[in-house]
């Protein structure tokens, strides 16, 4: 490998990183702030398998940089973490069903048998104390 | 730069890790608080790779493999006993 491209390796190595930070840090943001189940299981299924996906791309650059051969370990972790995560949301989202939890006023396409929790809303409040004599 | 990308990747993700634990504690149902688990086991196996990274040593993604996959034997687990009540039937 020519010397000119280690600092370009660098380079697309901390991108990778600081990218593989920037998405698990904004999953599990999604998965303290968000408000109910549903709304919940989108953070941690999608977006922090991408941060750990970036982060083992980064591993698998820098080890291939150093070493000089490629490393199959991080291909692996990648792939049974890829496959393995949509597994996980779906049994979860089933186990949420079966235990019928209450679904925000938000949330969009709850099916029938789910409760909807009301939400304090100022639009109906001051409707409701406008229609007072 | 390496040093500074890995630091903050690292810090990141050691935030992330406080916010799961924060969603474990005040959890109100329990399929939130296995879900958050499953979200620490993702975040710890990529601080792993991270340590390997700044140790510079291939010697932690065994380590990594097995949380991976003990992490998804576990929460199918607990999200089997949470549909049937039964895990082997």
């Amino acid at each position: 490998m020519p010397t000119w491209f280690y600092p370009v390796l660098e380079g697309v190595i901390a991108f990778f990183l600081v990218a593989g930070g920037l998405f698990a840090f904004i999953g599990s943001l999604g998965l303290t702030h968000l408000k109910d189940f549903y709304m919940r299981l989108h953070g941690p299924s999608k977006t922090t398998t991408l941060g750990v996906g970036c982060v083992l791309m980064a591993s698998m650059i820098y080890f291939r940089a150093t070493t000089g051969h490629f490393s199959f370990q991080e291909m692996l972790v990648s792939i049974f973490l890829f496959i393995t995560a949509p597994v996980t949301a779906h049994l979860l989202s089933k186990a949420a069903l079966h235990q019928k939890l209450v679904a925000d006023s938000r949330t969009r396409n709850v099916p029938e048998r789910l409760e909807v929790a009301e939400e304090p809303d100022e639009v109906n409040a001051e409707s409701s104390e406008s229609r007072l004599p | 730069m390496l040093d500074i990308a890995l630091w903050i990747s690292i810090a990141l993700f050691a935030a992330s890790l406080v916010l799961n634990v924060f969603r474990l504690a005040i959890g109100p149902d329990l399929p939130d608080r296995i879900l958050a688990v499953d979200t620490m086991y993702v975040n710890s196996i990529a601080l792993i790779v991270l340590f390997g990274i700044q140790l510079n040593s291939k010697s932690y993604f065994e380590a990594a493999l097995l949380i991976a996959m003990l992490g998804f034997v576990s929460t199918v687990a607990v999200c089997k006993y949470l549909l049937r009540g039964d895990i082997i039937e």
